[in-house]
């Protein structure tokens, strides 16, 4: 005997995810921030912090197997931080966020920063109630990572490209790279920069700041 | 590897699908998982034959049926087969695109045997 069931399988997901959106509303920009090991996430956070911190009031949320070394770094710019141990989990949920954000004070909050675990597949297909997703990658991981992890840059709504300081050391064709997001996500803001040498951040931080004030000032 | 966690969903979905129907064993669990949706089927195969154990669901199988990427043009208005994950538009060459399918990640159905099935011999 069949039974017909038509359920989507991360709908438990989706309705924490649709509860921490509801707890952001307008006030809070929640942004997911994406990319494979070691292409910079905690170091553009760092970055971006020293910027914004006069400016927004934020807070992190470092999404990691083990370890809370990187909160221990967020928290050295003067920023909140709170750690997610996944304890194997290769990606956050939607759930993790909603605990974590019972350690955080949401009052007064412009602009929470998810880092999302280390991995270029499963948070991809985790919604945890973000306004933005932000996929990063390095030049040094090569030009062909849009096209092996689409859906990833098919979501997201702005693709960073870090360490280009390195550019003359890697083979890494920019040109190849952008088009390649470009073509799976013809809508994708695109940022070029060094988190080392400082190139390129102001444009980020800016679209950062500007969306912040944007998400906040509209109305529904 | 979030099969793992995408596994304990379609378990949970799964198990109470059966028991409002009635059911005392699931055997078959059809999915729907669209191109662009990164699950791979054997894996949620293998989770499925650990989790389900002591469950009526224990020894089901997984059937996944594949959703092609197409996508809609916001400008031109008509559809494409998204080929390569290239988005642009092949007709206006607009890059305003909308998913139509190839995202999906769904229960469809179970296969179960009721305790009807159990009773007609009676």
């Amino acid at each position: 005997m069949e039974i017909k069931v038509g359920q989507n399988i991360l709908a438990a997901n989706d309705a924490v995810a649709a509860d921490n959106r509801a707890a952001f509303g307008r006030s809070i920009f929640a942004v997911n921030l994406m990319s494979s090991p070691g292409a910079g996430k905690t170091t553009l956070l760092e970055r971006t912090i020293d910027y914004l911190k006069d400016r927004l009031s934020l807070a992190v949320i470092e999404g990691d197997i083990a370890t809370s070394f990187d909160a221990d770094r967020i928290r050295r710019h003067g920023t909140t931080a709170v750690q997610i141990n996944t304890g194997g989990g290769c990606h956050l949920d939607a759930q993790m966020v909603q605990r974590a954000l019972c350690a955080l004070d949401l009052t007064d909050l412009h602009l929470l920063l998810i880092e999302n675990v280390g991995n270029l597949v499963c948070p991809a297909e985790f919604d945890l109630g973000e306004a933005a997703k932000i996929a990063l990658v390095s030049v040094t991981e090569g030009d062909d990572k849009p096209l092996k992890y689409p859906a990833l840059f098919r979501d997201a709504r702005v693709f960073l490209i870090n360490k280009i300081d390195l550019l003359p050391y890697t083979d890494c064709d920019l040109h190849r790279l952008r088009s390649a997001a470009l073509s799976i996500n013809p809508g994708l803001t695109v940022f070029e920069v060094s988190c080392r040498s400082g190139a390129g951040l102001q444009d980020w931080f800016s679209w950062l700041e500007g969306e912040t004030h944007r998400w906040r000032g509209r109305d529904e | 590897m979030h099969e793992l966690s995408i596994t304990e969903s379609l378990l949970k979905i799964a198990l109470a699908a059966g028991e409002k129907g009635g059911a005392v064993r699931i055997t078959s669990i059809r999915i729907v998982v669209g191109d662009l949706t990164q699950v791979d089927p054997e894996s949620v195969q293998f989770y499925l034959d650990v989790l389900a154990k002591g469950t009526i669901a224990e020894g089901a199988l997984l059937a996944a049926e594949r959703r092609p990427l197409r996508a809609a043009c916001r400008d031109c208005g008509r559809e494409f087969g998204v080929a390569e994950f290239q988005f642009v538009c092949p007709h206006c060459n607009s890059g305003d695109t909308a998913i139509v399918s190839g995202r999906e990640l769904y229960i469809d159905s179970i296969e179960v045997e009721g305790t009807e099935d159990l009773a007609c011999g009676t």
